[in-house]
């Protein structure tokens, strides 16, 4: 275990070497000299030029990038072109508030998912399961920012339920979060149900059967914890989905979030930023995954340490 | 029948409703099963053997149904349980093993947890009690070191091992009556004869009836008392095992005989029953057998023959041994000698 | 028996396979499924490889086919090595050497008829004229017993025994010299399976047709064969023709093996040698001769010198067995050292 753990750790690290690398580039792919950029169409020559010595864009490439990864590694992201400010001071209150807002929804996603496969799976063709499967359906196919206004419409403008913006305690989180994890919720009780019918036939579930387990004991004990290494790979991309593609919601709720933070920096072409993002996004989606699979191991013990 | 039975299975019939056809995959089965005794079901692939098996546990699933019968266990008939009566039967009056060693037991739970859990449900023992008797159990069924077994995961044991940790399973509670559906069909021969071995031993220790479900003519001769020959859904043929083999009455089972390849006896040719088993929604509606009988006459085709006694515990499913019958009086439907061997 | 014509020569064959681990996942270590193994199989006759999961008689069966390249050893077929063919050489020479699966519907394609599946196995190894092919397989398919009208339906179409049926059509279409039957006839009920072996005979007295049998039902093997070869985590460990094996098995195994049979005569009761514990994995075969963990008769000799295959004088020629004391055994000299008359070791 230990082992595997050490060893996924240490192939995290060419990953996001590359990661790092495509990223660096971003600045230096885009077509125009980012110091004109910077400075805006009309500067003098002798600013751009103080702006290049400044970020030290003249030094070969090689030297550039060592800077910027040192750079990263202590923690130093950069400056922001907009605001003049240190690019993590920027970054870090927006991620948060994306970080808590995946976080919930991804929680809700599994919750509602769970148990919504489950009771689909365990009465296959009942009622239930085809209402389950259809309103599964329908929150696969809806636009989450869609889903947003509407439940602002509804639950905000006319019952007066929550608040219809912001991010400040807890009721103004349950619309973005219902908003944002409907649509996992809904992948994940699909997932659920055909890896659970899937276990159901199996024959350790007969045996389980034959020693007398109660009903609930072998849905519960036998199945589920089998069934759960699929939906786990699952939530795990789905997590990762959702700190990448919140925007639209934040938007939506007028959350301060890093979504948004994101496309307004590309919007002004403040690279150091969009650098930063997408390099946080990029850990994190690596991260998660690594702890999917390290649950693997946990739900099952006999998934191969080598593979 | 002069003896005590555990087991009496009269006229089950259990069947499977797809896209609104009824398949009758059991179809008016009766067969007892002595105390004490091992009885043997033996049958090709979709005679209904397997369904029989888990009918007596009510473990048909969706879109099987049983649909008819009784299934007395000491008297009591077990269809006429609810849910909750019968779970306090399963694993601990009467318990299963299964064909698929590797597949029987849940992946993610330790041996222990596994063998743990019917003695929790039936016995009420803690963990600390369960653990002991599960090591107890381990050593029963001849496994070595038993003790550093209970921590280890089913991947971590072989086919072999995994299917004694059945039988363990299966013996935790001291069951009356072992069901045990092709217990060895997947095993190597030499890991066979071990397990058939200690079921013998175990029910001589334990004074436990065996149903042995299989397709191994081979493995009835060694382990049966008893055998039941099943054939599209219905017994054709019931007597004891010296009976069944020195004097097959049903064509089904001669055929069977004849077409054994066989590693004790030299054979010139084998004698194949001819054609195949029909398909469940083509059933003869005459004698199930008819169309691949040698000695199939018009009555054979037109009406089913019922399952009659002919001798003190020998019962056959065929027009030849009733009055009726209108073929060749002097048939010989087995010839020892017509099976070409050469006994060493 | 008249001068036999060597078909199929196996020397030093060895298939290893890498198993990767570590942190660096390097190749750690092998499964030596076949580790050494040398036989011949002569013209017209039928030898049939038998033993446990895990002893390298699919392997084997495999390596000669190519379906693996194996690490080393040589496959002489015909006087031609097929291991230093090329592709195209080899995809010619397959039109002699057939193959039929355990599972024939695995093997079969489902989209294809029965007439699509056997022109597409002449249409590759272009043996029989174009406009003599619809004969060909009307003449295939009465010979394995299915009817003419059932040429053009799909295999979901047949029972698992005509599907066996399809299958040997297909090996048979090219008229192949060598057919290797990996556990062909396994999954078949008996009374089906018993008409599959009566045909596969049928064809060897018609067309001198040669067998390679790979089976685990010793019935099956004793029925069909002229040889046999046993086979203990990817070695030989015994050879010889089918009656003097049956009658006259040497190695240990060989005999714990025939008397674990069970015998379909109640009334005959064998003396059954149980064998102690499991097959030990062949990443980390034992020393010595590999079945001396498992052996009653095991000395420390046996775990550290391994036998050869030998034939003493007593036993029938070209009976060959690998025990270091097979004679003394023969002989009542050498006792067990290890009770196997229990279970419950």
């Amino acid at each position: 275990m230990t082992v595997y753990i050490i060893r996924r750790v240490l192939q995290l690290i060419p990953v996001l070497l590359g990661v790092s690398i495509l990223v660096f580039s971003l600045m230096h792919l885009t077509p125009g000299n980012p110091a004109q950029l910077m400075a805006g169409e009309s500067a003098p020559p002798d600013t751009i030029e103080q702006i290049e010595e400044s970020l030290g864009l003249n030094d070969p490439l090689p030297v550039q990038y060592w800077d910027y990864i040192s750079g990263v590694v202590q923690g130093d992201l950069g400056t922001s072109m907009r605001y003049n400010t240190p690019v993590a001071d920027e970054v870090w209150p927006k991620f948060k508030v994306t970080l808590e807002l995946s976080i919930y929804s991804t929680i809700l996603s599994i919750f509602m998912g769970l148990l919504a496969g489950i009771i689909s799976a365990v009465r296959q063709y009942s009622i239930s399961d085809i209402t389950i499967m259809i309103i599964a359906l329908f929150g696969l196919s809806m636009p989450n920012f869609w889903l947003g206004l509407m439940l602002i419409q509804w639950f905000a403008v006319n019952l007066g339920w929550f608040p219809p913006t912001g991010w400040e305690g807890p009721s103004s989180i349950v619309l973005p979060v219902i908003s944002l994890g409907t649509a996992g919720a809904a992948i994940i009780a699909r997932m659920t149900r055909s890896s659970m019918l899937d276990v159901i036939s199996q024959d350790y579930i007969r045996t389980a059967r034959a020693k007398g387990v109660k009903k609930r004991v072998i849905i519960y004990k036998h199945a589920l914890k089998n069934a759960l290494i699929p939906v786990v790979t699952v939530a795990g991309l789905q997590f990762g989905a959702l700190l990448a593609g919140a925007v639209l919601t934040e938007s939506v709720f007028a959350i301060n979030g890093m979504g948004r933070l994101l496309v307004d920096s590309i919007i002004q072409r403040d690279f150091p930023v969009v650098q930063a993002c997408i390099l946080i996004i990029a850990v994190v989606f690596v991260v998660v995954n690594l702890i999917v699979d390290i649950s693997y191991k946990f739900l099952n013990k006999r998934i191969d340490l080598n593979d | 029948m002069s003896q005590e039975t555990i087991l009496e299975v009269n006229d089950l019939r259990t069947s499977f409703f797809v896209e609104g056809n009824e398949v009758k995959a059991v179809d008016g089965v009766t067969f007892d099963v002595p105390k004490g005794k091992t009885l043997g079901i033996v049958g090709e692939s979709g005679s209904g053997k397997s369904i029989s098996a888990l009918s007596i546990l009510q473990l048909i699933d969706s879109p099987g149904k049983i649909v008819g019968g009784e299934i007395n266990f000491k008297g009591d008939n077990l269809l006429k349980y609810n849910d909750n009566q019968m779970r306090k039967i399963r694993g601990n009056q009467i318990s299963m093993i299964f064909q698929e060693p590797m597949t029987s037991l849940n992946p993610v739970y330790t041996v222990g947890q596994q063998l743990r859990e019917a003695l929790k449900i039936h016995r009420g023992l803690g963990k600390e009690a369960g653990t002991e008797k599960a090591v107890e159990l381990l050593e029963l069924v001849g496994i070595p070191s038993p003790r550093s077994r209970v921590t280890q995961y089913p991947f971590e044991l072989s086919g072999g091992m995994r299917q004694r940790v059945m039988i363990a399973m299966a013996l935790a509670c001291d069951p009356e009556l072992l069901v045990a559906d092709e217990p060895t069909t997947a095993l190597d021969v030499t890991i066979q004869a071990q397990i058939l071995e200690l079921l013998k031993e175990l029910q001589d220790e334990f004074d436990m009836s065996i149903i042995m479900i299989t397709h191994d003519l081979g493995v009835v001769a060694e382990t049966c008392d008893y055998v039941a020959v099943m054939y599209c859904g219905k017994v054709v043929e019931y007597a004891d095992v010296n009976t069944l083999f020195k004097n097959p009455r049903h064509p089904y089972t001669v055929g069977l005989l004849n077409s054994l390849p066989r590693s004790d006896v030299d054979q010139e040719e084998l004698e194949p029953i001819h054609g195949t088993v029909p398909a469940p929604h083509e059933m003869p509606v005459g004698c199930r057998f008819a169309p691949r009988c040698p000695f199939a006459t018009d009555l054979c085709h037109e009406k089913l023959p019922d399952l009659e006694d002919i001798g003190d515990e020998e019962q056959v499913r065929c027009w030849i041994y009733t009055d009726e019958w209108d073929g060749d009086p002097e048939v010989k439907v087995y010839e020892p000698e017509a099976r070409t061997t050469k006994d060493q | 028996m008249s001068q036999k014509q060597e078909l199929l020569k196996i020397n030093n064959l060895k298939q290893y396979f890498p198993i990767k681990g570590g942190i660096l996942g390097r190749t750690v270590n092998h499964v030596k499924a076949v580790d050494d193994i040398s036989f011949n199989i002569y013209e017209g006759e039928t030898v049939s490889l038998v033993g446990e999961s895990g002893c390298g008689k699919s392997t084997t069966g495999r390596a000669i086919l190519r379906l693996d390249d194996p690490t080393d050893g040589t496959v002489e077929f015909d006087g031609q090595d097929l291991l230093s063919m090329s592709k195209k050489e080899m995809r010619d020479m397959r039109k002699d050497l057939q193959i039929i699966f355990q599972d024939p519907y695995a093997s079969l394609n489902p989209r294809m008829t029965v007439r699509q599946t056997l022109n597409e196995a002449m249409e590759i190894q272009k043996v029989i004229p174009q406009d003599e092919r619809n004969e060909k397989i009307a003449e295939l398919m009465e010979t394995v017993g299915l009817q003419p009208h059932q040429v053009d339906r799909f295999p979901h179409e047949f029972s698992g025994g005509q599907r066996q049926r399809i299958g040997i059509a297909r090996a048979l279409s090219v008229n192949p010299k060598l057919i290797v039957c990996d556990e062909a006839v396994s999954a078949l009920d008996v009374s089906i399976q018993a008409q599959v072996l009566n045909l596969l005979k049928k064809f060897q007295n018609e067309m001198n047709l040669t067998y390679l049998f790979i089976a685990h039902d010793l019935g099956v093997v004793r029925h069909i064969s002229d040889r046999i070869i046993v086979m203990y985590l990817g070695k030989i460990v015994e050879m010889g023709d089918t009656k003097s094996i049956f009658e006259n098995p040497q190695h240990p195994y060989t005999k714990a093996l025939l008397s674990a049979i069970p015998v379909p005569d109640p009334e005959k009761k064998t003396d059954r040698i149980f064998l102690q514990g499991d097959v030990p994995s062949p990443m980390d075969p034992p020393k010595g001769c590999r079945f001396h963990t498992r052996c009653p008769f095991a000395t420390e000799k046996c775990a550290e010198e391994t036998p050869e295959l030998r034939n003493e004088d007593y036993m029938q020629d070209g009976h060959v067995a690998a025990c270091h004391y097979m004679k003394d055994i023969e002989a009542g000299v050498h006792q067990p050292t290890k009770d196997t008359s229990a279970v419950r070791g």
